[in-house]
């Protein structure tokens, strides 16, 4: 599904390095963690995937069901199927939820040749999945994340993910900022999600969302590169032991 | 003594090339009056303060720099009377019967026929106090010259809004508009299209006690339209007026309203938006005089500038010192989609009451880029996650339209004006 050889990164406007050869691979259908310690470059890897302004690719490549994606506008990722949801949701205040989803389906509907969903069919669907994520009519009519808590906001993130079918999910630090039962939730909503034709790459870094979403690889990533890969063990490895041993052990 | 004129071959050369229309006794008096006090002052200049951001010589030359037909702009028109103008002449053919039950509708050029009528009353009256404390010779020039206009006397709630939709071919033209509201009457104004090529239009409005007049206006996307507007009102006890202007592109467009509140408990909102692209300057310029007590006044407006145009708002709210209770705001905003665009804000206040809440706000600022990404990071391309981001910029201000339908009706033909223009 994704694949990622050697990715060497570094900000566009200072001579900064993040990612330095970073090799992944998520079959499809298979849910991949990548844990690592602050400044390891996850959060970079996820916006360099999905196209974000203000890094530069100095090496290396990413491909997407074998289909080379570093060229392409953030949209055509989208309409690729990949799909990201954000560590800090962004306020769009004056844009109604409803309207964004809808523009966001039909959008990438349209790329894809697909015909639009009229404002009947998009209602009940959007109505049937916001219920499951406890999302109420008051959230979907409100402007885009404008005054939702963080609990609010990462439900709306798996609610659009939810919409939108993606093939590849990454999920940025979904649970930070989260308690224990909004945690259950979006863990719920993105095990829902999960099947045969899709993956996902869950960025964390605690080990604790990795209990409600079940990892089949975790990585390790420091100092931009990805140091360690086992299977969900690993995960407790760290949770027991921090991240000092591992970086020592392959240091 | 009476500062000297400046430029006095400007306004002989303005003067010259213009025909004073026929009319009757009280007509040809304001008339003259009028002309007296362009002649007084002079003409703007560039070096007048009040003309500082905008160019007046797009209007004080005596030759339009620009002849052809302008886009028809016809929006508004859902269960409105509407009276066609074209070039700044009635047309009656195309125009509906203005019958509307509550409202009384003639044209100026039949007013002014008459020897008598109430609108000798207000014809030049506001125009002539808002002379003062800063001198608006167009506007004086334009109740000298104008033929044409519309004259409403409100009398009750008028049964259906009022629609002035205006058709060009070209050329120039000088429309004077009078509305008169009784106590408690009600009336909706609709404006549409670009009068000419070039045009100066003035509208006095006097709002009795207890009524209401709302005015939404739609300056549509006529790339050469050099529109200069005037609005004149005075507003009695308990009244409310709200006037919005909805305006895309335009080569040059200067919107000004003059209002006084001289009746308690009286509120006034003037807000706009505005979409230009290229050479195209806006200018909103307001003047608001708190003169009685517990009155409220809003100034909303909003400019979305790209490819080099340039928005200007100079906004004033003048609190008598008798005026207590003023709850005066004002908030001008631009949003820049380029470093070539700019926004040119002087907000004044200038308060000799002591328990008034005055507010305003000025800003300009860039498109959120971190928005943008989220949208496009959606699947959202980037020209429609621009648009939606615009429209919900703007939104705030089309919120002041108080009638939903109007302002759903105006948000969707931006939109695709919008679409259109990229």
């Amino acid at each position: 599904m994704l694949e990622i050889k050697n990715l060497h990164v570094k900000l566009e406007d200072e001579d900064k390095q993040i990612l330095k050869g970073v090799n992944l691979t998520v079959e499809t259908g298979k849910v991949h963690a990548i844990m690592g310690p602050n400044g390891s470059g996850k959060s970079t890897l996820s916006y360099v995937l999905s196209g974000r302004d203000g890094y530069e690719v100095t090496d290396g490549e990413a491909s997407l069901q074998g289909e080379d994606i570093l060229d392409m506008e953030p949209e055509e990722r989208a309409a690729a199927g990949l799909f990201l949801a954000f560590q800090y949701p962004v306020e769009i205040p004056g844009v109604g939820n409803m309207t964004f989803l809808r523009t966001a389906v039909n959008a990438q509907r349209k790329a894809r040749g697909e015909e639009e969903l009229s404002a009947g069919e998009f209602l009940k669907v959007v109505r049937a999945k916001a219920k499951e994520l406890e999302i109420d009519a008051d959230m979907l009519k409100r402007p885009v994340n404008v005054g939702f808590s963080g609990g609010e906001k990462k439900r709306n993130e798996i609610l659009q993910m939810a919409m939108l079918e993606p093939k590849m999910c990454i999920l940025d630090e979904t649970d930070s900022g989260l308690d224990v039962d909004a945690m259950k939730l979006v863990a719920e909503g993105v095990n829902a999600l999960r099947d045969a034709g899709r993956s996902f790459l869950v960025i964390t870094h605690y080990q604790r969302l990795l209990d409600h979403i079940k990892p089949d690889v975790v990585h390790i990533m420091a100092d931009g590169k990805i140091v360690k890969t086992g299977g969900p063990e690993l995960a407790l490895e760290v949770e027991n032991n921090g991240y000092a041993d591992i970086l020592a052990e392959v240091a | 003594m009476a500062a000297a004129v400046k430029h006095p071959e400007v306004l002989a050369a303005k003067l010259a090339s213009m025909t004073v229309p026929e009319g009757g006794a009280w007509a040809s008096e304001a008339r003259k009056t009028a002309q007296a006090r362009t002649e007084a002052t002079g003409l703007p200049a560039r070096s007048d303060e009040y003309w500082k951001y905008t160019r007046p010589d797009a209007w004080t030359a005596p030759e339009a720099g620009f002849s052809g037909a302008l886009p028809a702009s016809d929006v508004l028109g859902e269960g409105a009377v509407t009276l066609y103008f074209v070039d700044g002449v009635f047309d009656a053919e195309a125009s509906d019967d203005p019958a509307i039950a509550g409202a009384s509708v003639e044209l100026l050029s039949a007013a002014a026929a008459a020897d008598l009528h109430w609108a000798k009353d207000l014809y030049g009256v506001l125009e002539q106090r808002g002379q003062s404390p800063v001198a608006r010779p167009m506007a004086a020039l334009n109740t000298a010259f104008a033929a044409q206009g519309v004259v409403i006397h409100v009398t009750g709630k008028a049964e259906k809004p009022l629609r002035i939709c205006y058709r060009s071919t070209g050329g120039e033209c000088a429309m004077h508009h009078l509305i008169k509201l009784d106590k408690g009457a009600d009336l909706t104004l609709l404006e549409e299209g670009a009068p000419a090529a070039r045009s100066n239009i003035v509208m006095e409005v006097e709002v009795a006690d207890g009524a209401a007049f709302h005015h939404v206006r739609l300056q549509g996307p006529e790339d050469a339209r050099q529109t200069l507007s005037h609005i004149f009102a005075r507003l009695g006890t308990e009244s409310e007026l709200r006037s919005f202007t909805l305006s895309v592109n335009g080569a040059m467009t200067r919107n000004e309203a003059v209002v006084e509140l001289t009746g308690d408990d009286a509120k006034i909102l003037v807000g706009g938006a505005a979409v230009g692209d290229g050479a195209f300057h806006h200018d909103d310029t307001v003047f608001i005089t708190h003169d009685a007590v517990n009155c409220e006044s809003r100034q909303v407006f909003k400019k979305v500038l790209r490819n080099g145009a340039t928005g200007v708002f100079q906004g004033k709210i003048l609190v008598k010192p008798d005026a207590q209770k003023t709850d005066g705001y004002q908030i001008s905003q631009s949003l820049l989609l380029d470093d070539d665009s700019q926004f040119l804000a002087k907000p004044e206040l200038e308060i000799y009451a002591d328990d008034v809440a005055c507010s305003h706000g000025s800003t300009s600022g860039a498109i959120d880029e971190e928005a943008l990404f989220y949208l496009r990071s959606r699947g959202v391309p980037e020209g429609d996650a621009q648009d939606l981001l615009v429209l919900a910029f703007l939104a705030e201000a089309m919120e002041e339209i108080e009638d939903e339908s109007l302002a759903e009706t105006l948000t969707e033909q931006l939109a695709v004006w919008m679409k259109k223009g990229r």
